[in-house]
């Protein structure tokens, strides 16, 4: 629809353009002759009504709390409720970790975020090989419902909301959190929590996989089955662009693949016999809020919008739940510079401010300190300030999606999910996205992105402050948070008198049952439950089934 | 082919758990740009893997990449496994999160640079032709 003011302001901005602007360029040229976003996508100097004529205010924006939610999932957003702020926190043993937690939940924070050690994450116990140097390192220890029971002690499981960072064994650490919650006599109908539990990315960016694609595949159908009947409040995949992000993708790579992905938990689902509109409410996001902060803002308002559309018109789920994306939101961790660390609280800044502008329904702010290591008390304690700051002090809190309708971001927001039903196309072709990673195709597109940022970085097309312009003398002058070399002595003493207290004969059982089912199409859930709450360790039953489904091997891209 | 003729053999190695690959690939490809042969050994490789990669492709070069903060345990069970196998004659050169305090002990067991966030590429580049040529 072109109307006749429409005309009149083309028509206006050329003219504008010839006298005016010319007038002005010919004196003095602009700083660039390209400017262009982290993703490397061009903006225009000016936007104008032209560039958003196509916009239909009810068909693509409507309302907050509307079909196709572009303004926010909530009527209210945040003067009903703010964000959660949550942040994620793990080292050393659980008894540190759970010191960590009870100290953030005394200073106002409104849920928890578990950050497990690398042994966890690729399903080793402590006193693996391979685990050598990493106990306690890049998160909390946790071989064990001895180790689950001390991380949440004196946290009460019914009322606290847990989001747990978990992917290949994430089934373990779900039945681990339900031992734990049973030990306290909370069932697990009162639990609430989020388990990440999205292998499909670990292939495409962050590559802590287990098993390969298929029968991981069928481990998250378990999940999303078992979880239906027996954990209600869980959500059940988190589905995450941040670490495609942080693998070097652009903003559209990762609003891209990461609603890809999503689809394709969806029509797994549906696959399995699961109704949509059983399960898809439980399915939440993960954005990383990167420095440029208008396009993180227009990606994470398309994203909405196209979740809403795709679940509804492809899945015709009824449900206004299933087709709502709610999301957490960290901010950029590789945007991090290990000099001048302090500025890095000015970035955590910018970034939060996208989130919120953006319309997260939680956040993680990162520390300072994090390019060097896992954040100082202090540190992380600044980071949680920055989000109340901008919660009570800056005014954005006070009204809904202000930046709807800016001729800038809306016209970005149109740009971007064009670009994402292309990527649709691409891999469609591929066969889909299980297809398409065993194929590479993920893999390569990341890798050229972050390949290209470090050209323009190093060229400086963009100036990245104490890394390629405003370099001062390196010296870090922050402290760094080390973990003690006693949480390797203590993590392996407690695993050892674990395997020795309880009943091996037993746990051999469930472990053999597990495997047998593995081989079956059984519900692995149950299996697993049981073993754990014998205490079976991570690394025993992720064992047994590696032995059913072998590991994964990746193709070498680079 | 002479001696001189010979590309410089670069092996790029991936020590302990984490699967922060970012780093390790840029640089890789960065060389390999750079007219180097470049062998990529892939994630989570032990000690061992490591040397062992290292005497099949007969490398000039060996850059282990690491994020995950276990390099002061893995580090060096690579240059003790290497000198075991009489490899003494390769440059070892590092890069990941490795805090300042780390670098003197590195450099004393024989890692003769370490290039941390926010290196050009460029810089590891003309660090390694120096050396080798």
């Amino acid at each position: 629809m072109v109307t006749k003011e429409k005309m009149d302001i083309s028509q206006q901005k050329r003219d504008w353009e010839n006298n005016t602007l010319k007038k002005t360029l010919d004196k003095s040229p602009e700083r660039r002759e390209r400017f262009i976003t982290t993703s490397s996508r061009p903006i225009a100097r000016l936007y104008t009504p032209t560039d958003i004529a196509n916009l239909d205010y009810d068909r693509d924006l409507s309302f907050p709390g509307q079909y196709p939610y572009t303004r926010g999932v909530y009527p209210t957003m945040y003067r009903g409720r703010l964000w959660t702020m949550r942040m994620f926190a793990g080292f050393g043993t659980a008894e540190q970790t759970n010191e960590r937690y009870r100290y953030l939940l005394e200073q106002g924070q409104t849920g928890l975020s578990v950050a497990f050690h690398l042994p966890t994450i690729q399903g080793l116990d402590s006193d693996d090989p391979m685990a050598t140097g990493e106990i306690g390192v890049c998160g909390v220890a946790i071989d064990s419902l001895a180790d689950m029971e001390i991380l949440f002690s004196g946290i009460p499981l019914d009322k606290v909301t847990t989001s747990m960072t978990i992917n290949a064994p994430a089934a373990i650490l779900l039945c681990l959190y339900i031992a734990a919650a049973e030990k306290q006599g909370v069932s697990s109908t009162q639990i609430g929590g989020t388990i990440q539990n999205d292998i499909l990315k670990e292939y495409q960016a962050q590559k802590t996989w287990i098993f390969p694609p298929d029968p991981s595949m069928r481990i998250i159908t378990n999940i999303l089955e078992f979880c239906t009947k027996k954990v209600p409040r869980w959500n059940t995949i988190s589905i995450s662009g941040y670490h495609i992000r942080e693998a070097g993708s652009t903003a559209v790579q990762e609003l891209a693949f990461t609603l890809a992905n999503g689809l394709t938990y969806v029509q797994a689902g549906v696959d399995a016999g699961l109704a949509v509109d059983d399960f898809a409410p439980r399915l939440s996001f993960f954005f990383d809020s990167h420095l440029d902060l208008f396009e993180e803002i227009a990606k994470f308002r398309a994203a909405r919008r196209i979740w809403a559309r795709e679940i509804r018109e492809r899945f015709n789920a009824e449900k206004r739940g299933s087709y709502l994306l709610r999301f957490h939101t960290q901010t950029a961790g590789v945007s991090l510079t290990a000099q001048q660390p302090e500025n890095n609280i000015i970035r955590t800044t910018l970034q939060a401010l996208a989130a919120v502008l953006g319309g997260t329904q939680s956040l993680h702010t990162n520390s300072m300190d994090e390019a060097w290591a896992l954040p100082t008390e202090k540190a992380a304690t600044i980071a949680l300030r920055t989000q109340q700051i901008l919660a009570h002090e800056s005014g954005v809190a006070n009204t809904i999606d202000p930046l709807g309708g800016a001729y800038f971001v809306e016209a970005l927001t149109d740009e971007m999910e064009e670009e994402v039903y292309k990527y649709f196309d691409r891999i469609e072709k591929l066969g889909g996205v299980v297809e398409a990673i065993k194929k590479g195709f993920f893999q390569r597109e990341i890798s050229d992105s972050a390949f290209r940022y470090q050209r323009e970085t190093e060229e400086k097309e963009r100036i990245i402050v104490g890394v390629n312009e405003y370099l001062t003398d390196d010296r870090l002058e922050i402290p760094v948070l080390k973990i003690d070399p006693e949480v390797e002595k203590t993590q392996l003493a407690r695993l050892q008198r674990t395997r020795k207290s309880r009943n091996n004969n037993k746990v051999e059982q469930l472990l053999n049952r597990l495997q047998k089912a593995a081989e079956g199409t059984e519900n692995l859930l149950p299996h697993i439950l049981a073993a754990v709450r014998e205490y079976a360790t991570v690394g025993e039953v992720c064992n047994a089934l590696r032995d059913v489904y072998g590991e994964y091997q990746e193709p070498i891209i680079f | 082919m002479t001696e001189s003729e010979r590309k410089i053999r670069v092996l790029v190695a991936k020590p302990g758990l984490d699967g922060h690959d970012r780093g390790a690939k840029v640089v890789a490809r960065a060389l390999r740009d750079a007219g180097f042969e470049v062998i990529y050994t892939g994630l989570r490789q032990t000690p061992e893997q490591v040397a062992e990669a290292a005497l099949q492709e007969d490398v000039d070069v060996i850059g282990l990449s690491i994020l995950s903060g276990a390099h002061m345990r893995l580090f060096p069970e690579i240059m003790k496994l290497l000198k075991e196998k009489g490899i003494d004659d390769v440059l070892v050169i590092a890069g990941g999160i490795i805090p300042e305090e780390d670098i003197k002990p590195l450099k004393k067991m024989g890692i003769k640079a370490i290039f941390g966030p926010g290196t050009p590429t460029t810089e590891i580049v003309e660090y390694i032709r120096k050396k080798i040529r």
